[in-house]
């Protein structure tokens, strides 16, 4: 039986605690308009407008920005005190259009906040409006998304993005030759995108990756002027998604969404939707490689045999640094439910499985994940913010705590290392990078993780062992 | 003004470009009526010889749609008045991420160690988290819980309320509750309107902390403490440790700083900042509004003072011994200068043969871009163009046009308080007859001259520079170094050209002060001495044909 808690009692250095019940102490989710607009930016031109006060766009700027430390633009339709009594339709159509002027996008994904969310903008109507009275052709495609943050997190903006995007865009066509798969993979590392387009590649499948911000959150230096960075899924590639083989859509808790991209294919254009977990770790990887074997009808590729191999001589070796070792995860409900199923495949113990996230799917994941022998000693926080979460760390005082740098505080306070993974990670060099998917990425993380623990008992020794 | 010899000048300072092509490339992408507006925020520097400069549209809204650098009002009076105060508890009421945003983001330090209880909440994010039964039923309910529970959990003295856009419009009374919470709490609970859509950048928010600070907190202190020359430090926010290193030129000085708004700060001080002689204001914008209303009710005097680079350091530390006069710390003041002085000349030296002429641009807040300017100054940098962020006509032109400044609606939504002279406690620190004295000397009261005043003839001044204009600026001139935030940071130095985050420092600092000169110096230096530039083309991109040949044999 996990246990699943909410907030309970601990105390912190001197100050003592008490439940924090109601209000939200360090919050581990962000907002809905923030997991939106990253989606945009991972298709081909576009760019994002968020409807709404000037400040939404910025503090989701610069805390994109503090995560990928690359350009991020993101418009923004700028209400007034007055728009706010009156309506935004106005300043959304100026927003559009100076958008569509300096940028000639290839689509604008437009996004609400708290403000425009709470006067009940018709947002859909105001893009009506405004392409009413001009050429179709020069007009790009537009996507509204409504995103509330009083609604949901980040990753309920994310999701929404995505359905939006594969709803406005995708039609049935014709399949033509090429044997294309649609990949919708959640909210991953740039370096995770690149690694997963390989993989499907390798299969000989075309993959329609939506988002794919790989290249323009994570570009090179510019030769020339880029007005909105290079990379991306174009809108006509989504726009085939309708006529593709399967759709593989990455996570274990979407299973509480009512409609999800691939659902929506599904039920739409009949494209059949295979559902997978996040692909961190063996198990979840082996089951990425039969599913692209099973759709594109080829055999899995010599080379992820030899990775996969490769994988297993590492866990083999290093299983002495982890076997019985005990942890602490946190952040997003799919990455937690990943790296949980990916922690107990080789030995370590997922003492606290804990989300900001409302899925309330997160429980019923790592149960699914984790041996049954094991669930006595694990404890599931959703919907949980920092002061719940280390509660339950510092209750049961794992070895390592795994997470986003808003976990920094309490690996501090509790003398815990922490193993950076997810998003945001602000407090190192490449966050952005890291790889958390494949055998590859599970070979990352189980070496990160090793390593940590060993640099933990290295420091605590009184002579400075180099043999550990 | 006019002659050849001037035109020359002029043409220099925009590095031979014509003003006026500059400005049509700026422009041309706008439909008509962007373009007017933007054109009256953009301006070519000329100083007239009775001082005036030319008028520069400012603190008008952002065009929607236009990439700015602004942020909102709830980030001016949480993120950059209020933050930096270790043992306020700050609330955001709102969903979740105003709150997150603004959570310690702004590399605003503190030192615990300086109260008594050791309070530090600046790592904390307290907010009520406002889900959709709130926005439909009202959230004061959650409001008063999450006051409750942040005074259960940490004792505070104080608890700060923040509204976000969606309080003002389903019409939460934060005040009120406040006010009842007080009461029960039996500790200082106050709240601040600064809904993200108030104003027309974060200036609107500084002006309601200012208000929420001087209504609520100063003047609840009447403890007099001892020390001598007793200063408030104003508008000065410890990003990157620049309050530690003025506290210790004060130190040095035999100053007495009661008070700083707000870096390194605790509400203590800002209770007792009355029983001060003499207000600093370091960054006019975020700030003088609540100087002139200590002068109002209080009497105390404001100058303006700037620690950022080590002239400016000095000169400011004379008008303040000048203030004061007293020789004992006149005497002080002028040891601690020449003995801190000539290492940071050495130091200037040691960079100059690497930084003399080079280039910088500087768009960035609302006092930054005018005071850094000091600092290149001195390692013989040339400011080609510069503009505030969310600054004011004042902050460009001076004070002395404030009558002229017309009131828009935005701005006139912001309140300005009455405030009059406290009956007991209103004590002015200097006779009129004194203060003409000290400005016949030239020490100015109340007096700010603005940056424009102070900048070459010629060079370009744009307020609120968008996204956009800022591409066309890089593309024209191609400077060596350009100064604004981390949102511009990267986009930037994809282009090849350094950027300096001189809201945050990029990691280092403290930047003021003799000590920051000296860090400043060298941190610029490495980033306009780079090579990596150079390595931008790979060197089968550089010479093809080489490549071309050994394919050939």
């Amino acid at each position: 039986m996990i246990s699943s808690h909410s907030r309970e009692a601990y105390s912190l250095g001197q100050i003592p605690i008490t439940p924090s019940a109601m209000a939200t102490q360090n919050g581990c989710k962000l907002c809905a308009p923030l997991g939106a607009s990253l989606v945009f930016k991972g298709i081909r031109g576009a760019v994002p407008l968020l409807h709404g006060s000037q400040g939404c766009s910025t503090y989701i700027r610069r805390y994109l920005i503090s995560h990928f430390r690359e350009p991020v633009d993101i418009a923004c339709s700028n209400f007034a005190e007055q728009t706010a009594v009156f309506g935004g339709g106005a300043n959304l159509k100026t927003a559009l259009e100076n958008v569509s002027r300096q940028y000639d996008p290839a689509l604008i994904g437009i996004a609400t906040t708290c403000l425009s969310e709470t006067i009940g903008d018709d947002v859909p109507m105001f893009i009506k409006e405004y392409r009413a009275g001009r050429n179709a052709a020069t007009v790009p495609p537009m996507v509204h998304v409504s995103t509330p943050s009083y609604q949901g997190t980040h990753m309920e903006g994310f999701h929404a993005a995505v359905l939006a995007v594969v709803s406005a865009l995708a039609h049935d066509g014709t399949a033509g030759s090429e044997q294309r798969v649609n990949i919708f993979p959640g909210m991953l590392s740039p370096a995770d995108l690149r690694h997963l387009k390989d993989i499907v590649a390798a299969f000989g499948l075309k993959a329609m990756v939506l988002p794919d911000y790989s290249e323009t959150l994570d570009g090179g230096l510019w030769d020339t002027y880029q007005r909105i960075p290079s990379g991306g899924t174009s809108v006509e590639d989504i726009a085939t998604a309708g006529s593709a083989l399967a759709s593989i859509e990455l996570g274990h808790t979407l299973a509480s969404r009512t409609l999800t991209a691939a659902s929506l294919l599904e039920e739409r254009f009949g494209v059949r939707a295979i559902r997978i977990g996040l692909p961190i770790g063996l198990r979840q990887t082996d089951a990425l490689m039969l599913a692209l074997a099973e759709v594109s009808g080829r055999p899995v590729p010599p080379r992820f045999t030899e990775q996969r191999g490769r994988l297993l001589d590492s866990l083999v070796d290093g299983h002495k640094h982890v076997n019985t070792i005990r942890a602490a995860v946190y952040g997003e409900d799919d990455l937690v439910a990943g790296v949980t199923a990916f922690l107990s495949e080789i030995g370590i113990t997922p003492v606290v499985c804990a989300t900001g996230g409302r899925s309330r799917h997160l429980t019923a994941a790592v149960q699914a994940l984790v041996p049954q022998k094991r669930h006595a000693h694990i404890t599931v926080l959703e919907e949980a913010d920092f002061a719940a979460i280390e509660a339950a760390v510092a209750a049961v005082q794992p070895d390592v705590i795994i997470g986003h740098s808003k976990g920094y505080a309490m690996s501090r306070r509790l003398s815990i290392p922490l193993v950076r993974v997810g998003f945001p990670i602000h407090d190192r060099m490449g966050g952005a990078r890291l790889l958390h998917v494949g055998y590859e990425g599970a070979l990352a993380l189980s070496d990160r993780l090793a390593n940590a623990l060993i640099d933990q008992r290295q420091a605590a020794s009184p002579v400075g062992y180099t043999y550990m | 003004m006019g002659t050849a010899a001037d035109s020359k000048k002029e043409m220099l300072a925009l590095d031979g470009k014509d003003p006026g092509t500059v400005r049509r490339k700026l422009l041309e992408k706008y439909p008509p009526k962007i373009a007017r507006k933007r054109d009256k925020q953009i301006v070519v520097n000329r100083i007239e010889p009775d001082g005036t400069v030319p008028e520069i549209q400012s603190n008008v809204r952002t065009v929607p749609g236009l990439i700015s650098q602004r942020g909102c009002c709830y980030a001016g009076c949480k993120g950059v008045v209020l933050g930096p105060t270790r043992d306020i508890i700050n609330i955001t009421h709102g969903p979740v991420g105003c709150g997150f945003y603004s959570w310690l983001t702004r590399r605003n330090q503190t030192d615990p160690e300086a109260s008594p209880d050791g309070h530090n909440f600046m790592p904390y994010c307290f907010t009520t988290d406002m889900q959709e039964e709130q926005i439909i039923f009202g959230g004061e309910k959650k409001l008063r819980q999450a006051i409750q529970e942040a005074f259960d959990n940490f004792a505070p003295k104080a608890i700060a309320v923040f509204s976000t856009c969606p309080v003002g419009l389903i019409g939460d009374d934060v005040h009120a509750v406040c006010r009842d919470m007080k009461e029960k709490l039996g500790i200082n609970v106050f709240g601040f309107s600064c809904e993200g859509y108030k104003g027309v950048s974060q200036s609107a928010g500084h002006h309601i902390a200012n208000n929420g600070i001087f209504t609520h907190v100063i003047g609840t202190d009447d403890t007099v403490r001892a020390g001598e020359f007793k200063i408030n430090l104003l508008g000065e926010y410890n990003i990157g440790g620049d309050a530690f290193e003025i506290e210790r030129i004060f130190d040095a000085c035999g100053l007495t700083l009661v008070s700083t708004f707000s870096g390194n700060s605790s509400i203590d001080q800002f209770a007792n900042a009355h029983t001060a002689d003499l207000n600093l204001i370091m960054c006019h914008r975020s700030i003088n509004y609540v100087a002139e209303m200590m002068e109002k009710k209080f009497g105390l005097p404001w100058i303006k003072i700037n620690f950022i680079g080590a002239q400016a350091t000095a000169k400011s530390l004379r008008k303040i011994a000048q203030y004061f006069d007293d020789p004992k710390l006149t005497e002080r003041v002028e040891a601690v200068i020449a003995a801190e002085l000539p290492t940071v000349e050495m130091a200037a030296a040691q960079v100059r043969p690497r930084t003399e002429g080079k280039k910088v641009m500087l768009f960035v807040g609302g006092s930054r871009a005018h005071h850094y300017q000091e600092l290149f100054s001195e390692m013989g940098m040339r400011t080609l163009s510069a503009g505030y962020e969310f600054a004011h006509r004042d902050d460009y032109e001076g004070r002395r046009v404030l009558p002229d400044i017309k009131v828009d609606a935005d701005s006139r939504n912001i309140q300005e308080l009455e405030v009059l002279p406290d009956a007991d406690r209103y004590r002015p620190r200097i006779d009129e007859c004194r203060a003409g004295e000290l400005a016949a000397q030239g020490l100015q009261f109340s007096e700010y001259d603005g940056m424009m005043t102070e900048m070459v003839q010629g060079s370009l001044i744009i307020d609120d520079i968008s996204h956009h204009e800022t591409e066309r600026m890089i593309a024209m001139f191609k400077p060596d170094l350009f100064c604004a935030g981390i949102k511009e940071k990267y986009v930037i130095q994809k282009h090849g050209i350094p950027l300096k985050q001189l809201h945050s420092y990029d990691y280092g600092g403290p930047y003021a002060g003799f000590k920051g000169a000296i860090n400043f110096y060298e941190d610029i230096d490495r980033m306009v001495s780079s090579r990596i530039w150079g390595y931008l083309k790979a060197p089968w991109q550089k010479n093809p044909e080489l490549t071309a040949k050994y394919a050939f044999e």
